[in-house]
């Protein structure tokens, strides 16, 4: 296992991923009831498990050509933001209430991207005053002109 | 020539604000580096849902051929292409603007742009009327082979991998079943209660091309991207013509080459353009000077990837087969107002058809005399650092894919189909097929539905889809598509990366 490299074992995981997923969807494609229900899904799923498990196959092989996966740089410069929009997503819009919720998570994630100093206080100054003219557009835009109703459960 | 009837229409205060709206903002989006004009048009959408459908339309539309065009900006004064369509104008336009031609690149660029635009819409015009009237003849059967046809190219033509493509088509075509089955209101594959009405298409398409953006946004982490803004100087307008005279014949090589690689669909700008440049320089007696800051290349290139866009709609207006992954996206704006294309769209809704198609007209003349003015503005505007794009972007895809049903359902699935998508493109799977397999999932399924009920009666399930010309004719199509894309990743990696020409 030693001489497989890492985009490697990241196909190998990807593509087995998928294939779960192909052979999930044509199982329950040829089970569940009623049947003529799944008569279009049964047809996508042969050919999606068939394509999905070659490239599984491939995979295995190292016979994949194209994509070259996440490197560990890019996993580590990803995660803080994926998991400030994760929260921001799944549970601050809920739960904050969306125009404080996109607030913070866009101040957060600006900090966390801003090639700027973050010992400068003028780029600190900067990053609230972006902050705040996105957040009157939009509300501007949602609120007012679309008259968009989101969730809203504190300070707004 | 029923267009001219609808002309007026493209005037109204409201329908003209819009397209002066869609084309200036297009411009500033297209000359964003990171925001691709599939991207801006989804982000689009949850704007056009309190207009009418004309109204809509136009927005959509301008912000397709001005992002397109504007595109360009970024490309030749930050070597940076504003989008993919872009890439061959960086070679000589980035040149120029080095030797100190910006000015006078950029003038060429949008004079290119208007002339293969305009010739690009008029061939929309004059051809969709007669491939509407021929869908008349279209039964199930033939339909369902169609929107297969639509699923296949684009996954073997636009991706990479042909197996990943069409992988990518099949969990498209799969999503499109999720939800309540409308003939027996079985439940099909809900796994999460946000999933009971199906997959929103619009969410859908936000989540697959905004999201993963925002997540290479993030995977660059924090560094600034060095670019530096190229002064443009003054440059005289009638110069500009005078080079667009001098060199008509990579004006008629872009704008040929661009209306014939739209038509087909699947084949994007990117191809469009590169494949000009290409056939522009075998043909020029000064084909050393390409690559250095020649004018005939930028011309070629940008006359090109502008010819495209109204082509690529004849497809979509007509058969329902988008011609690229805009066009597929101008599709969800369609469907969201109750509008299928197709003969529906032009015996039923001709004001929608036509004031839309005209307007793609105007829009051409308007961002081509926006963009000669504001190209510097635009560059100096599109310098938006990239933590700044990516939370911008970010809660726009929120905010836009709750507006859609006032649904939290939707937010989750647009982040769940994001997420997924960037790691899915990580591995060379592409959103294009995936995007088409959703959106013809169901005129898929409806056809094949309604063409096995028509079977049982008559022949059987395969003499029915089998058999018969338009059928058989369809099928060559798509096992032609598959063994050319399979020849082609065999014999060659086609395309020239975006690194490859930018170093």
């Amino acid at each position: 296992m030693s001489d497989i490299s890492l985009p490697r074992i990241q196909h190998i995981v990807g593509s087995g991923l998928v294939a779960c997923v192909g052979a999930w969807v044509t199982y329950v494609s040829y089970t569940q009831q009623p049947s003529e229900a799944f008569l279009f899904p049964r047809l996508i799923a042969t050919v999606f498990f068939v394509l999905a498990l070659w490239t599984f196959i491939k995979a295995c092989l190292g016979w994949t050509k194209v994509g070259n996966g996440v490197s560990v740089t890019q996993l580590s410069n990803l995660a803080p933001g994926l998991l400030v929009a994760l929260v921001y997503i799944f549970w601050a819009a809920k739960g904050l209430g969306f125009y404080t919720a996109t607030t913070i998570a866009f101040f957060i994630l600006l900090s966390l991207y801003d090639p700027a100093p973050h010992t400068a206080l003028k780029s600190w100054l900067k990053r609230i005053f972006i902050t705040a003219c996105f957040m009157v557009v939009m509300y501007g835009l949602f609120a007012l002109l679309l008259k968009v109703y989101t969730p809203r459960e504190i300070f707004f | 020539m029923e267009f001219i009837y609808y002309f007026g229409d493209v005037f109204t205060p409201i329908n003209f604000g819009l397209l002066l709206l869609g084309t200036i903002g297009g411009l500033i989006l297209g000359a964003t580096p990171g925001l691709s004009p599939t991207m801006a048009v989804a982000l689009l959408i949850p704007f056009t849902f309190q207009l009418e459908a004309a109204q809509g339309l136009i927005l959509l539309g301008a912000a397709y051929t001005s992002t397109v065009a504007g595109g360009a900006v970024s490309a030749i004064l930050l070597k940076i292409p504003g989008a993919p369509a872009n890439i061959a104008t960086t070679l000589d336009g980035h040149a120029m603007a080095q030797k100190g031609e910006g000015a006078k690149a950029l003038q060429l660029s949008f004079l290119s742009s208007a002339v293969g635009g305009v010739f690009g819409v008029l061939l929309l015009i004059f051809l969709t009327p007669v491939l509407a009237k021929w869908a008349l003849a279209f039964g199930p059967s033939h339909l369902f082979w169609l929107a297969i046809l639509g699923v296949t190219v684009i996954g073997t033509l636009d991706s990479k991998s042909v197996v990943k493509g069409l992988l990518s088509g099949c969990i498209g075509l799969w999503l499109a079943t999720i939800g309540f089955d409308d003939i027996m209101g079985a439940q099909r594959f809900i796994f999460h209660p946000s999933l009971g009405g199906g997959i929103n298409i619009i969410a859908a398409l936000i989540g697959l091309f905004a999201i993963p953006q925002v997540i290479t946004m993030f995977a660059r982490g924090r560094r600034d991207d060095g670019a530096e803004v190229i002064e443009v100087q003054k440059h005289p307008i009638r110069g500009a013509f005078a080079e667009m005279m001098r060199n008509k014949r990579a004006v008629g090589i872009g704008t040929a080459v661009g209306s014939i690689i739209g038509l087909i669909p699947g084949v994007g700008g990117q191809i469009a353009g590169l494949v000009a440049y290409d056939q522009s320089k075998k043909f020029s007696p000064d084909r050393d000077k390409f690559g250095t800051g020649h004018p005939e290349g930028l011309i070629a290139a940008e006359s090109a990837n502008n010819a495209m866009v109204g082509p690529s709609l004849v497809p979509l207006l007509t058969l329902s087969i988008p011609g690229s992954p805009t066009a597929a996206v101008l599709l969800g704006g369609l469907l969201i107002h109750g509008i299928f294309p197709g003969t529906d769209l032009f015996d039923n809704h001709p004001d929608v058809a036509w004031t839309f198609i005209n307007s793609m007209l105007i829009g051409q003349i308007l961002m081509c005399i926006f963009g000669l003015y504001v190209a510097g503005l635009a560059a100096k505007v599109a310098r938006v650092p990239q933590s700044v794009m990516a939370a911008i972007v970010l809660g726009l895809a929120v905010f836009g894919s709750y507006s859609v049903q006032s649904s939290m359902g939707d937010v989750y699935v647009m982040a769940s189909l994001g997420v997924m998508m960037y790691f899915l493109e990580r591995f060379g799977f592409s959103a294009a097929p995936l995007v088409l397999g959703l959106i013809l999932g169901p005129i898929a399924e409806s056809n094949f539905i309604q063409g096995s009920m028509i079977a049982s009666a008559t022949d059987g399930l395969a003499p029915y889809f089998l058999s018969g010309t338009l059928n058989i004719f369809l099928i060559a199509v798509v096992v032609a598509s598959v063994l050319y894309s399979a020849y082609m990743e065999l014999r060659t990696r086609r395309y020239t990366s975006m690194e490859e020409i930018i170093g």
